[in-house]
Formats: structure tokens, sequence, C-alpha cells
């Protein structure tokens, strides 16, 4: 299992500097990857000019989405998007969607949020397919996609169009329940192979009250279910780890940790911590 | 810490009492709107585990309550004139009123303020006036109706109707009893609580307690009439009314059990069909888990949402068993002509939580006998007293002339595959998608039968099955409107690029918004796909092919006729089931008259998913029409008839509609659904919910390193 490390990307008030400087410091730590994450009425930085940023100064980590907001974007725009920053990183893009759960997102966007099943799926279908060359506007064949989501159009979504299946965190036994679920799909719409399983989990080392403040206001729309979220956050070296290992066990190929406090130490200790 | 609890059941009593040991200090109110020795229901069951765990929890009341307890290790299943056992069920019983009268001693002992008859008008006023407010108040939560929306509550009926009565026959027994009416069936569920006293639970699905005009009875009427109907099995004892009216079962679900200051505990945080007799059970640990919650956390927030977090997973899990239970008791009567002893194996295995391997270690000799007569029935072994015989998944399958060693399906998407499915052990391998036609073909690459040049290249693959004594089946299929797409390595469904074909199917609507438009089929182009399938199959027969199975399912051409999602059509072939049907079973006559005695398998959705879409009812009405047009076996596929369903998928997500079609119709069948264990193969075969179970093997790393070893290592025996 690979170990990728998010960028506080949706962190307020994280200096203009703090993406490639979290990028420089994985690239040479033990990090498979850096991540952002998709938030349109929220504070922060737009997870593909994040990328970009990422890109620029690394050659070795691949840079993914987890996830983008798929259907905020128009279909061209996404497509330009992602491919630009797959174009700066010279094909290390992982690109993971999904449709969101915040309805102010939608609003923000000016788009109907009735129709983002459909919309995502056109997208799939599109990137897929390799985009449209006429318009300039083309797909790299070989660009890994994710899909994440609870639903089980969700998961059907993610076995029919995708490489893989993006979890939206918890613990590991709720993780291995939806890999179950993604598996069942997978094997039900006649994929050859298995899917790529990605995980994520939160982190905050020292600092802890920092991290859950940001989250306690990240997840706010959920109602109380923030609160669960900030308890699922990982608070020490021990939590860390056995997280790790329980993801591992659990068949993730790919164990994102995101950061709650944007100040690039907890990346060092986070490094330490997984010291692999 | 001042603690206002509403409602004085089990929960709130229990975790009032938990409260004070962890800290006497605690002010714990309980306010009750009934007097103290009110109470509704009789006896309350535990598991040995939860045993476990209010023996940790509070020692005093763990003696108290064991005490008084009825405990029994059996199942009884009276059942067609018979009655089937089942051992190593360890369970206990308490009356409730006698678990309240200990509980409330206890809470006396520790101080803790218990008001009854106190009417609560205001709730929001009680949250204000104190740190914490517990909803212990039930089904219909006063509390929880304070603020529904911001818990997210979902409130549906389960299951059957049904009455809780008790009764002075003391079983020794957990007790099923299903009789047979002349309005349908009525069955029991009992259980002993005490000395002199069992619950004696009556249950109908809701037509047959009208037909039985039950509807219209008061309490003393519809208690003579059941006093009336269970007279044999009551033995000559009486039926008891406790408020005993008929009732739907309301299963209560809550996104959230907790709200600033006011947390909810036991039935009116959730309820789980009483069928698994988890209901008090629950409701106890949960009072544990919010004590415990406690002393870990000094933080209000924090404690209730350690709380929260620990029990709704596992309250999920029970839930999801509880509908599996509610839904096998509803459906029962369209089963009681199975086999005796299969029935009682089905029954206890109803709501997924015990398997072959768990009553293995239950009820050995169960599982024993349960074995040497289903291998008997498959033509194998004898039964007799002390009988082995293999596991289910083992034993032979006969059906016409398809002889099978063992029920076992593995796919193979090509040629090696398909050869490695048989050395491996499967007693059938299955094709992927074969088309009947170029057209029909879902990608490029898709194999074609349609041609005797064809036959070649599958008569290699069909001897080298046969030499691992395994036996093959080709599917057989017209893509529809899911044909010419890329190949699946990348994804299903995406419209070919460069390439396509013009597609058909039974309406012109495309299957995912960027799929090519089909044409809709006319009766020539029927005519022609109908040849094509009879030829098919002919050459699947001649090239020496065991079985042929034809896909009616996933929204391919044929299932997009049975689906009145996408058979919109106004002429003969659309509208009506009989219409919808019309084509489909045109094309499976004529493939049977060309397959001799071979013997042909349907693959068929029996549910889209979608609203509007077919049904299990219909469907399961197709599958026998199906049988009755030649079909043999039912493959009991789900969902995909359009890109847009609701799949609901987990383990085994097909397994118990495959039940339904086998039980329903009589017509044996081969389920998939991600089965990955010969446990799940074991309860599924031998429970009689399919005869053939699709496995997928998962890889083991010991695979790998057993291969390693090197074969005259291996001692003497072992291979």
């Amino acid at each position: 299992m690979n170990v990728g490390i998010g960028l506080p990307n949706t962190i307020p008030d994280s200096p203009g500097d703090a993406i490639a400087e979290w990028a420089r410091r994985a690239e040479v730590g033990p990090f498979s990857s850096v991540v952002a994450l998709d938030r349109l009425a929220y504070e922060g930085i737009d997870p593909f000019i994040a990328l970009a940023v990422a890109a620029a100064v690394t050659d070795r980590v691949r840079v993914a989405t987890m996830i983008a907001i798929g259907p905020l974007r128009s279909t061209g725009v996404l497509v330009k998007q992602a491919m630009s920053v797959d174009a700066l990183s010279g094909g290390r893009l992982t690109l993971g969607l999904a449709v969101g759960a915040r309805r102010d997102d939608y609003e923000a966007a000016g788009v109907d949020p009735r129709r983002r099943g459909d919309r995502l799926a056109e997208q799939l279908v599109y990137l897929r397919n390799g985009g449209d060359g006429h318009r300039g506007l083309s797909a790299r064949a070989g660009l890994e996609l994710l899909v994440g989501g609870a639903s089980g159009s969700a998961f059907a979504r993610a076995a029919r169009y995708a490489d893989g299946y993006a979890h939206g965190g918890g613990p590991p036994r709720a993780f291995e329940n939806a890999v179950a679920r993604a598996l069942a799909a997978w094997s039900d719409l006649g994929r050859p192979g298995r899917p790529r399983l990605w995980g994520q989990g939160y982190f905050a080392l020292g600092e802890v009250e920092r991290g859950n403040a940001y989250l306690r206001d990240y997840y706010s729309f959920t109602g109380p279910f923030a609160e669960k979220i900030v308890a699922g956050n990982l608070t020490s070296p021990r939590a860390i780890k056995d997280f790790v290992r329980g993801y591992e066990e659990a068949g993730c190929d790919e164990l994102i940790l995101l950061p709650t406090v944007r100040d690039i130490d907890q990346l060092d200790r986070l490094a330490e911590v997984i010291g692999r | 810490m001042k603690v206002t609890i509403v409602g004085a059941g089990p929960a709130g009593l229990y975790l009032a009492i938990l409260l004070k040991k962890i800290d006497q200090s605690h002010d714990v109110t309980i306010l009750e709107r009934n007097p103290p020795d009110a109470t509704f229901g009789w006896g309350v069951v535990f598991s040995e585990e939860t045993l476990g765990a209010l023996k940790e929890a509070d020692h005093r009341s763990y003696i108290d309550i064991t005490d008084t307890f009825a405990r029994w290790d059996r199942i009884d299943i009276h059942h067609g004139g018979r009655t089937m056992r089942s051992r190593g069920h360890a369970f206990s019983a308490i009356s409730r009123r006698s678990l309240l009268a200990i509980l409330q001693r206890r809470c006396r002992d520790l101080d803790v303020d218990l008001r009854f008859g106190a009417e609560i008008d205001d709730p929001r006023r009680l949250a204000g006036e104190t740190d914490l407010l517990v909803g212990a108040d039930g089904v219909n939560s006063v509390v929880r109706r304070m603020d529904e929306g911001a818990f997210g509550t979902s409130i549906a009926p389960l299951g059957c109707k049904y009455v809780w009565f008790g009764t002075d026959l003391v079983l020794d027994a957990f007790t099923f009893v299903f009789k047979p009416t002349d309005h349908g069936l009525i069955h029991v569920h009992a259980y002993p609580f005490d000395e002199a006293t069992s619950t004696w639970i009556v249950e109908c699905p809701e037509h047959i307690w009208r037909r039985a005009g039950l509807d219209g009875t008061n309490e003393a009427e519809s208690m003579a009439f059941c006093q009336d109907l269970f007279r044999k099995e009551l033995a000559g004892h009486r039926l008891m009314s406790n408020r005993s009216i008929w009732m739907d079962f309301l299963e209560v679900h809550n996104e959230s059990w907790h709200h600033g200051n006011v947390v909810l505990i036991g039935d009116a945080a959730h309820t789980a069909h009483f069928s698994i007799g988890s209901g008090t059970k629950l409701a106890m640990e949960d009072s544990i888990a919010l004590a415990n919650a406690f002393i870990r956390r000094e933080d209000l927030e924090r404690a209730l949402v350690d709380y929260e977090l620990e029990r709704q997973s596992v309250v999920e899990r029970f839930q999801q068993a509880a509908r599996e239970s509610a839904e096998y008791f509803e459906r029962v009567e369209r089963q009681t002509h199975m086999p005796p002893l299969q029935f009682a194996f089905n029954l206890v295995t109803r709501s997924g939580r015990i398997s072959h391997a768990n009553l293995m270690l239950r009820d050995p000799p169960f599982v024993r006998v349960l074995d040497a007569w289903f291998s008997e029935r498959a033509g194998v072994g004898e039964l007799r007293p002390g009988s082995l015989a293999p596991p289910p998944m083992f034993v032979p399958l006969t059906l016409g002339s398809l002889g099978l060693g063992n029920r076992i399906v593995r796919e193979g998407s090509d040629e090696s595959a398909l050869v490695e499915a048989a050395r491996s052990g499967a007693g059938l391998v299955l094709t992927d998608l074969t088309a009947v036609s170029p057209e029909g073909r879902t990608t490029p690459d898709c194999p074609v039968l349609n041609d005797d040049a064809d036959l070649t290249r599958w008569v290699s693959v069909i001897d080298a099955v046969h030499g691992y004594d395994a036996r093959i089946a080709i599917q057989l299929g017209h893509a529809g409107r899911r044909a010419a797409t890329e190949p699946r390595e990348r994804g299903v469904d995406l419209p070919l690029r460069a390439g396509g074909w013009p597609i058909l199917a039974a309406s012109a609507i495309r299957y995912t918004p960027m799929s090519v438009r089909p044409r809709a089929i006319d009766e020539d182009d029927m005519a022609r796909v109908r040849e094509d399938f009879a030829s098919a199959a002919a050459r699947a027969v001649a090239m020496g092919a065991d079985a042929v199975e034809l896909n009616f399912a996933h929204g391919y051409l044929i299932g997009g006729f049975l689906s009145p999602l996408t058979n919109r059509r106004t002429d003969a072939y659309g509208g009506s089931l009989e219409a919808r049907l019309r084509f489909p079973l045109s094309v499976l006559e004529a493939v049977s008259a060309a397959m001799g005695d071979r013997v042909l398998i349907v693959q068929m959705s029996v549910t889209d998913w979608a609203d509007g879409g077919l049904a299990p009812d219909e469907a399961i009405d197709i599958a026998r029409r199906m049988s009755a047009s030649g079909a043999g076996m039912i493959h009991v596929a789900a969902g995909q008839t359009i890109a847009g369903g609701r799949p609901e998928y987990r383990r085994g997500f097909l397994t118990s509609l495959a039940g339904r079609v086998r039980a329903e119709t009589g017509v044996p069948t081969l389920v998939g659904g991600y089965l990955t264990t010969p446990d799940e193969v074991n309860t599924i075969v031998g429970s009689g919910r399919a005869d053939l179970c699709l496995l997928e093997v998962i890889a083991s790393d010991l695979d790998s390193l057993m291969a390693e070893e090197p074969r005259a290592a291996r001692p003497m025996g072992a291979g």
C-alpha cells in the first residue's frame, strides 16, 4: 500500500507558498502522492490550480484530486483543467471525481444539482473516450480515473466508468465494508481485474484543537456528523500507525492522509511516523 | 452532572444505574408517564453475548436477572405435522415485569430519583433545565418528536401484522409454529420467560389478517381466534392478554442519535424487528456504551459522539439482519412446501447471522444429518442413522442431461480463464457473453457464434474443460442497446469511438445519454434474431457444450423487452406483461427446440432497482413462464436494465432474490452476487435458496506459498 499526503488547499489562511512547500517536501518524503480537495463555496485554492503548482515543483509523486466535484464544472472546463494538470505533471494525474455533498457548492456554480449524477456519468464517458480532439479537448487515454461516493449508484459508476474507487474516510472497518460493495459492483458489471482502492483519513499531530476546529468548520454543513469526523481525526503517532495498518489489511492500494493544520511541520511529523 | 432520563424501560433504568456507579455525585432523575408496575409485553430475550456485557457492566443486577431467568438452547419448529429441532442456541429470557422490578430496585439503592406518573409535556424546557436529557421513551419517543428534523428520523412499517400474548404453557424451547388456515399461513414465535409463563406472538401478513377477518376483531375476539387456532399446540393452556392488540412493527431509524444536550437510546433511537429478538439487548447495550463514554470523555459533545460512533454501526448490522428476517416471515407461506429439514435450516439461516459453518459449531448433529439428507436427495449415498456426507457445496447435481460434480460455478472471460476455472475444481464453467450475431456483440472482440467456422476455436476449450471433469455452459446473448461499446478493460458501456455498427433495442432509447441511439426492432429483425439464437444454440450443442445459458438480463436485447422502463412499444410486443413476454418467449421456445435434451439456463434481472421498473413479484411470474417454455434453471441477476438504477451492492446481494425465485416457482436457480467463501455456498445451497453458486475466489498469499512447495517434500497423504 502506498501512502500519500493531502495539500492544505482547503485550510483557510494558508500562506501563498504553502502548496509548493508541501509538495516539495512530500517529493523527498515517504509519500507516493499529493492530493487536493475540492470545495467551491469555502475558502481555499482550486484543486487543479493547487495540483498545477505541486506538479511544477515535483517529478516523482502522483498528483491527485480526492475528489473533485465534477458536475460543478462543464465537461469542457473539467477536461481542460484536468488535462492541463496532467500535461504539467508529465502524466502524473489521478483524477478522482464524485458528485459532492454540498448544495451551496452547486448554488455558487449555478448548476442544477438534480442532474448531478447524469452529468458526472457524461464527464466520465467523455474522459474515458478521449474527449473531443477536434475542439482541442483531448483526454489522455491512460488517465487514471477514480469515483467516490457511498450510494449504490456511486459504486456502479465507479465500476462502469473508472479505474477504481475513492473512499470518503472513516475507520478501517467502514473502508472494508465499502470495498466489498465496490468489488461486488465491479464483478456485477463484468469488469476484468480489480479496482484500484484509495482510502483517506485526517490527521493533526500536536495542534489537535486547531485541527479539530478546522474540521468542525469545514464539515459544518453536515450538522451533527461533523463531530463524528472530528472524533476520527488521527491525533497521535499510534492512531496513525493503527489506521495505516488497518487500511493495508483491508486491501487499500493508496491511503491519503489529509492535514487539518496548515503548518509544514505537520508533514515532517507525519513523515517521521510513516517512516518508510 | 445533572441527567434527566425520560422513560423507565430497561434502557433508561440501566443507564441510570451505570451513571450512578461511575459517579455517585451525578444527579440522575427518571421521568416515567406510567405507574411503576405498568408494563406491556411479556418476556424479553437475551443472548449469551449480551449476558456477558451485563455481567461486566453491573454484577449486582446481573445476578438478580439471571436468578429469575428461563434458559434454553433449542429451537423447535412445528411445521407440516412434524417438529424439527435444532440445539446449541443459547438463549435466556426474563419477564419484562421482573426485569423492570430488579432495575427499579437497583436504581433506588443507588439514589436515582424515580418519578412515575410524570407527564412530559415540554421536553424542550426539560432539556434547558438539565445537563443531559436522555430520550429512553421508546418507539413513540416524545423526546425524539420534539425535533425529528435534527435527528433525521425516519419510521416505516416492516413485516407482518402481529399480536403479543402470554400463555401459561411453559415451553422448553424457542418455538415456531406454522399453521395453515383457510385464509393462509399464520405463525407463532414463542418462548418461555419464567417458571409459569411463555411469550406467544402471533403473526401473519396483512392480506391474510384481513381475509381471516382479524381487522374487525376486538382484543377478546382476536385472542379467542388465536386460542382456538393453536388449541393443539397450546395443549389445553390459555392465552393471556396484556393490552394485546394487533400491531404493525415500526422500524425507527435516526441519522443522528444526539442533538445538543439531548441523546436517544433504545427504541427511541432505533428498532430492529422482534423476530431476531434483539430490542432489549440493543437498548441495554446502548446504555452501557453511553455510560462508558462518560468515563472516557468529560466533554459532553465528545462523549455523545463516541457513543454514537460505537453503537450506530453495530445497530445497522442488526437492523439489516432484522429486515431480512421480517421479510422472510412476510413470505414464509410461499416456502412451506420445502422438505421439513431444509425448511428448518432455511428458517435458522434467514437473517444471515447464522451460516452452515456457525450451525456446525452450535449443532453438529443437525448439520451432519442435513448434509446426509442433502446428499441422499441428490442421489448420492443413503440417509441412515450416523450417515456422513460432504457439505452441500460438494454434492453432485443432476439437471436433466447435465451432471455436475459439485455446486460451484465459475466464470471465465477467455479460453485460458475457462480452463483454469475447470482446473480449480468448479463443477460448471460459464463463458462470458457470446453474441448470436455480429450486431449483438458488446464489444468488437466479443466472441460470436454464428458461423460453423467459429466451432473450431471452442472445441479445444470444451475438451480441456471436460478433461478436468467439469461441464461448460455457453452464455448466448444479444447486447441490444448495450452493443458496440469499447472493451471492458477501461469501463463498461463506453460507446465505440470508431468502427461502431447500428444497434437494435425493444424501443429507441439510449442506454446512457452518451450511448448510440438504437433503432426499435421490427418484426423482420425479430425473426432474424430468433433464428440467430436458435442456430447459435444448435452450434453450441454441436460443438459439445453441456448447457446453454441465454442472457435475458441486464438490459440486453431480450431483457429490454421484459422491463416496462425499456419496452415502450405500443404494438403486440409492449404494454402488458403478456405482450412484453411475447418476443422473449418465442426466442426461448426456438432455442429450446434446437437444444435436444441439453439443459437451458435463462439469466434474468429479477428487479430493475428503479421506480416503474420490473420488481420481484412480476419477475417471478416471468421466471415461471420461462420455465414453462423450456428453461431448466434461472440464473438470478438484478439491475443494469437502465444505467441509472439504484443498485444494492453488498456481499450476497442476490441471495434472497434467488431464494424467492426458487421457492415460489420451483425452478432451480443459479446465483452469484459476490460470493467468495465455501460457507456462503454451503448455506445457500443447503437452505434451498439456490442449486448452484457462482463463486469468486479471492487469491491468498498462502496459495502461492503452498504452490511453491516442492511436491516431493509433501508428507504422505497430503495430496
